[in-house]
């Protein structure tokens, strides 16, 4: 269920373009069902109306494709986002990534974007969905209709929104929202209440399903490194496969650690896994912390803005006020 | 034909288990996934694994051989350990049908793939027939039968049974040592169920998607197709379709150091990684472009052309359901097509 309907942004990509405003459209794609929308990039009022889709299903976040269109070519493009995806594309701008001057935001409210897992292990054989507040009527194969509470089916960082607010904005399709309390640390949280073994037992869990794919680091729009130490031949520490447990949690501590301070907590890696990884988790407890140790920090809510981690202040808190020596909960 | 009821499963399991692992597939938070079967593993209610088989016969990483370096010598040391007897229950049509296409490049090529190999020979694959097939599937599509799935014992599962029938030495051998809890029976069941999912399957949103267009000798055809730049333009490059696809075969080999020798292991490896097959002179494919059109190129084109038409994709539809901006070989193949017979 989406205010804010696919016609009125087609009218406003069609309007764009034909106005000489942008050269090209980025947003996302019609696909097979009723779900699969893909990213794209229209350059005509003719594709527009044939391809271009929003709605529920909408989550890929657009922002990390504007480092490649916006070094492509010359002229404007106009970009699609959601709340978050502008918290990312802030981020970006921080850090000199994209050339705002190429780009043109259009916002569009969002009421939260379904999990396609989440709905295929609710419903199965899905034909087609209907969206409103409540409910999500999913037309299935075999069982006819199957509905089931949307709220059961939403994308986990939509549940915990932290911002309906547009952070940067061009333009905005539709109505103009709030940052929002939520309860996205309350896992965290739950983390933290554990032993350490415990804890290393439920990470050990998690991270030893993963099949390094390598799709939450291409996903991530704080993961823009021009070549990845882990796909550098040269680095040492290349490797394709996680060839023993030690490997496989590294990749996920280094990531985590070089994505502190600059992770927005978009949601994007933990969407795209496909073994299921709640990676956000990760990064949150870094967002946690930060919050704690040096104030409330949100990466990308301003441009320009100085992580506590790569900024010095007099009254940063000393290292050893952080963790205790031999904490063992550190 | 031999049929037990479904409240004894658990001894058929046992029964199964008490002379090799048996893996059967299970719920686990990454979704239905083969387990190694204890007293309690439940079989799963969804459709096909998050994984295919292909896992057990080629792992995503596993150990060649060792070096142990001391003064001047080197000692080769052997550590293979792919000799375990298992037995696989549950396979989906589609994914014993992997098993063909990987045996045509591991096996019935020169040189045979011994690690493969041995995995191939100590393990029986119990395959089951799907009777409520979901909307990314499109095993049809590539003359794959979900009624009739292959395997050693092919299994039919109804209400109330199992149908078990042998259609291998392996499987025969296997259904034979479990006769004192199974019993005889006629195929009535199973062909009511077989008409039930052949119907089905023609009710399926893939139900019209054919091969027609591709096949061997379409290279020049397809390879400068101006459908790939478009179809590329927002794959990130990931390798989730070629992880999670059950057919998909390129590994690399590569030596890690330890203290006192290296190990050489090999792991699976990816065409849509910038790194992969990288030469002295560099990648001979350097844009995502030329990367993503390898991996369709590849199961739809070449691999038939060397396979006597055969596709290296099963229609499992794992990169459907996986990839992250939803490409996949479905939409790649429905826009060459159009470019084939002139509608797009
Ligand atoms: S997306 Fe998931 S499976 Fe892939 S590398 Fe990341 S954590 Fe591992
Ligand atoms: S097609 Fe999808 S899954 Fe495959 S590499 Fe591209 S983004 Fe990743
Ligand atoms: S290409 Fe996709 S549908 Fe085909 S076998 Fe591989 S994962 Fe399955
Ligand atoms: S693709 Fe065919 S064989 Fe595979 S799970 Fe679906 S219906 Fe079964």
């Amino acid at each position: 269920m989406q205010e804010v309907m696919r016609d009125k942004l087609v009218a406003k990509a069609k309007e764009l373009l034909t106005g000489g405003v942008v050269t090209r459209v980025l947003g996302w794609k019609r696909g097979e069902f009723c779900y699969d929308l893909t990213p794209g990039i229209f350059k005509s009022a003719d594709e527009l109306d044939k391809e271009f889709d929003f709605g529920d299903f909408a989550a890929p976040n657009l922002s990390k494709y504007l480092i490649d269109e916006t070094r492509k070519e010359d002229g404007k493009v106009a970009v699609f986002m959601k709340p978050c995806d502008t918290y990312s594309f802030n981020q970006l701008l921080t850090e000199h990534r994209i050339d705002r001057e190429k780009v043109y935001v259009i916002g569009v409210p969002c009421e939260g974007m379904i999990d396609n897992k989440k709905l295929s292990a609710a419903a199965d054989g899905i034909k087609n969905v209907a969206v409103d507040y409540e409910n999500v009527v999913v037309e299935t194969l075999w069982d006819g209709n199957v509905t089931v509470p949307r709220e059961s089916v939403l994308a986990e960082r939509c549940l915990n929104c932290k911002s309906k607010k547009h952070v940067a904005l061009d333009e905005l399709v539709g109505y103009e929202d709030e940052i929002t309390e939520c309860n996205r640390f309350d896992e965290v949280a739950r983390l933290e209440a554990m032993t350490p073994e415990e804890r290393f037992e439920f990470w050990q869990g998690e991270l030893s399903r993963c099949i390094r794919c390598n799709a939450c680091r291409d996903v991530c729009p704080a993961c823009t490194c021009e070549k990845c130490v882990f796909d550098n031949p040269s680095s040492g520490v290349e490797s394709k496969a996680p060839s023993d447990s030690f490997e496989e949690k590294m990749f996920h501590i280094i990531r985590a650690f070089h994505v502190t301070g600059r992770c927005t907590d978009c949601g994007e890696c933990s969407r795209v896994c496909p073994q299921n990884i709640p990676l956000h988790l990760l990064n949150r407890k870094f967002i946690k912390d930060i919050n704690e140790l040096w104030g409330e920090y949100q990466a990308g809510a301003e441009v320009g803005s100085r992580a506590p981690l790569v900024n010095y202040t007099f009254d940063d808190m000393e290292p050893s006020e952080a963790v205790e020596r031999g904490d063992k909960n550190a | 034909m031999r049929k037990i009821s479904l409240d004894k499963l658990d001894l058929l399991f046992a029964k199964i288990a008490e002379n090799q692992s048996l893996y059967i597939p299970s719920d686990s938070v990454e979704g239905a996934k083969f387990t190694k079967w204890t007293n309690g593993t439940a079989l799963t209610n969804e459709l096909n694994t998050v994984r295919g088989i292909k896992d057990f016969f080629f792992p995503q990483s596993e150990d060649l051989m060792k070096f142990k370096m001391q003064g001047k010598n080197i000692e080769v040391i052997d550590i293979r350990d792919e000799h375990e007897d298992f037995v696989i229950f549950g396979a989906r049509a589609c994914d014993v049908r992997a098993m063909t296409v990987l045996d045509n490049v591991f096996l019935h090529a020169e040189p045979v793939d011994t690690y493969y190999k041995n995995r191939r020979e100590h393990g029986i694959i119990m395959s089951l027939a799907c009777t409520r097939p979901v909307e990314t599937c499109f095993c049809g599509t590539f003359g794959i039968d979900a009624a009739n799935p292959e395997g050693d014992i092919v299994c039919h599962k109804t209400d109330d049974a199992l149908y078990m029938n042998a259609v291998s030495e392996k499987g025969t051998a296997l259904l034979d040592s479990l006769s004192d809890i199974t019993e005889d029976a006629d195929t009535k069941a199973v062909d009511e169920q077989k008409a039930l999912i052949k119907e089905r399957m023609t009710k399926l949103p893939l139900a019209e998607l054919t091969t027609d267009a591709f096949g061997g000798g379409k290279t020049e055809k397809f390879f400068d197709s101006p459908e790939w730049a478009k179809l590329s333009e927002s794959c990130l490059g990931c390798g989730t379709c070629t992880f999670v696809c059950p057919t998909c075969q390129c590994y690399d080999i590569r030596d890690f150091k330890t203290n006192d020798g290296v190990v050489r292991y090999r792991c699976w490896d990816s065409c849509m990684y910038s790194q992969f097959t990288r030469m002295a002179h560099g990648n001979n494919r350097n844009s995502q472009k030329e990367r993503f059109r390898q991996r369709f190129m590849h199961k739809l084109v070449y691999y038939p052309e060397n396979n006597n038409g055969m596709f290296s994709c099963v229609g499992c539809g794992r990169c459907l359901a996986k990839c992250p901006i939803r490409m996949n070989i479905v939409k790649v193949m429905k826009a060459l097509e159009g470019t084939d017979n002139g509608s797009n």
